[in-house]
């Protein structure tokens, strides 16, 4: 479990993300939401500590992560796998290698063992013959599945997607949001995706958190959204037409934005 | 402009720590050094020979041109391309040609993995990423390039040698003889010397500026621009601080 304690982070003053808590369950995909500039990837750069909180508390399991030196957060690191929003594949190596290579620095697999637990991550994503391909010769969806292939190879505790399927299409968005729902159930993994895919959230998110202007607005269930009383919520998600018939249709409140 | 100059040297320092950390597994460092080693060594021979054997012809034609005395034995052409290829040109010239070439490689490259969060995604494995992508460059450069430095020597003196025989202007043994007028073998040490210093000088340089990049494309042309610039004044201010303390 993850757990985000009064959070906040600003930079030359202003604020990105102000006083946010939140828990993060093992076995569930916890969707962060909100508009672009909302605080989103600074929350989470924040949580994996990429970005050095001004204020608050995160914990891994029982451990206060943000306060630990950088021998120590390299030990939990090591349990976590990310998946970013460019896939952030190493263009100096191939996808089979880019898979390997968390294996080469942490793990004491023989070369054969590597080379068969990268095989296995990248079937188990669905990608076969893609072994001895660059990044730059693989798709937009490929390379994301090579990052989720990556991000598992060392079988972590906690996952991390920030922004999985912007720039895929919706039938390959599709598949990258149940991938990474199927692996987070089959290993019981903590997963964090920040997402403005309102798909993705009725798709995966077994827990929704709305974060607006860095603070956090909202938090509850998938099924609870239709029916939330947040009016930046409702903005937020009901700003396109189709959903805003949806609402009419199925919902029990009323839709604010027009 | 005193304090962006002490921060930015403060930045510099921190990093180098940061790069000469000790390594996660030596194995992956040694295979990444020996990567480097041909990316940014090997591949600037066929430059760095093209161009020595040129300005060895060069300097063989001007020399001679400024020796019209009939008192000054032709042997000195010789002499005094030598010298000016092992003094000079093979160690700092070669070098500034080397902070375009690699210097904007290096800081291009990483760069370009900075603002497509490949460093961020080592950092998150928790690799030392600045230690793991830049010490094998800086060592490559540093150990390698004086061997550079011998071999553009050598074709300088063939770049000479060529032009002579092509053209007759003096006799090849006069030539020969000027080669061996002399010899003081010490220069070869400076020369040396001032190469390593240089290429520590032009790879972390640039390899400071491209890890740190930031704004996207423009970010990173930047950061190439700014490398460059910075390691090429450096070397010149090395340079004459090497040959005040050698010389």
């Amino acid at each position: 479990m993850i757990t985000v304690r009064n959070l906040s982070k600003s930079f030359d003053g202003i604020p990105a993300v102000k006083d946010i808590s939140v828990k993060y369950l093992p076995g569930q995909c916890s969707l962060v939401i909100g508009a672009s500039g909302s605080g989103k990837t600074v929350l989470l750069k924040s949580t994996v500590g990429l970005l050095d909180p001004d204020d608050g508390e995160i914990l891994f399991g029982d451990t206060v992560f943000n306060t630990l030196d950088q021998k120590e957060k390299k030990k939990i690191r090591r349990r976590m796998g990310m998946l970013f929003q460019g896939s952030a594949l190493f263009d100096f190596a191939t996808a089979l290698e880019n898979v390997m290579f968390p294996l080469d620095f942490f793990s004491d697999m023989s070369r054969k063992e590597k080379l068969e637990r990268a095989a296995f991550c990248l079937r188990r994503v669905g990608l076969e013959n893609v072994d001895g391909k660059y990044p730059s010769e693989l798709s937009g969806g490929m390379q994301k599945r090579v990052g989720i292939a990556r991000a598992i190879a060392l079988n972590p505790d906690y996952l991390f997607c920030d922004e999985p399927n912007s720039g895929l299409d919706p039938q390959t968005s599709v598949m990258i949001d149940r991938l990474i729902h199927e692996i987070t159930r089959e290993y019981n993994i903590t997963t964090v995706i920040n997402t403005h895919d309102m798909n993705s959230v009725m798709e995966i998110g077994d827990k929704v958190i709305f974060i607006h202007k860095g603070e956090k607005y909202w938090e509850g269930s998938r099924d609870s959204i239709m029916t939330s009383q947040c009016r930046e919520l409702d903005e937020f998600i009901f700003a396109s037409r189709m959903a805003r018939e949806l609402k009419l249709r199925y919902g029990n409140g009323n839709p604010t934005a027009d | 402009m005193i304090r962006t100059f002490l921060y930015e040297t403060g930045r510099y320092l921190l990093f180098l720590r940061q790069v000469f950390r000790k390594p996660e597994r030596w194995r992956l460092s040694l295979r990444q050094f020996i990567t480097e080693a041909e990316k940014l060594v090997i591949n600037s021979i066929p430059l760095i020979a093209l161009i020595s054997v040129f300005i060895g012809a060069v300097l063989v034609i001007q020399t001679a041109n400024n020796m019209t005395s009939p008192f000054l034995p032709k042997m000195y052409i010789g002499y005094m391309a030598r010298e000016s290829l092992i003094l000079e040109f093979c160690s700092t010239m070669v070098c500034l040609i080397l902070a375009g070439k690699i210097g904007s490689n290096i800081s291009s490259e990483l760069g370009t993995m900075r603002i497509t969060e490949q460093i961020d995604a080592m950092e998150m494995m928790g690799i030392n990423s600045a230690g793991f992508l830049v010490m094998p460059k800086i060592l490559a450069t540093s150990i390698l390039n004086p061997l550079l430095t011998l071999m553009s020597f050598i074709m300088g003196l063939l770049g000479g040698y060529l032009i002579i025989a092509m053209t007759g202007m003096i006799k090849i043994s006069d030539y020969l003889t000027g080669l061996q007028f002399a010899f003081n073998g010490y220069y070869i040490t400076y020369s040396l010397v001032k190469t390593a210093v240089f290429s520590f000088i032009i790879s972390s340089v640039s390899a400071f500026y491209g890890y740190y990049a930031k704004g996207g494309s423009l970010g990173v042309g930047r950061s190439s621009t700014q490398a460059i610039v910075v390691s090429s004044a450096l070397i010149l201010i090395f340079n004459l601080i090497l040959t005040r303390i050698m010389l």
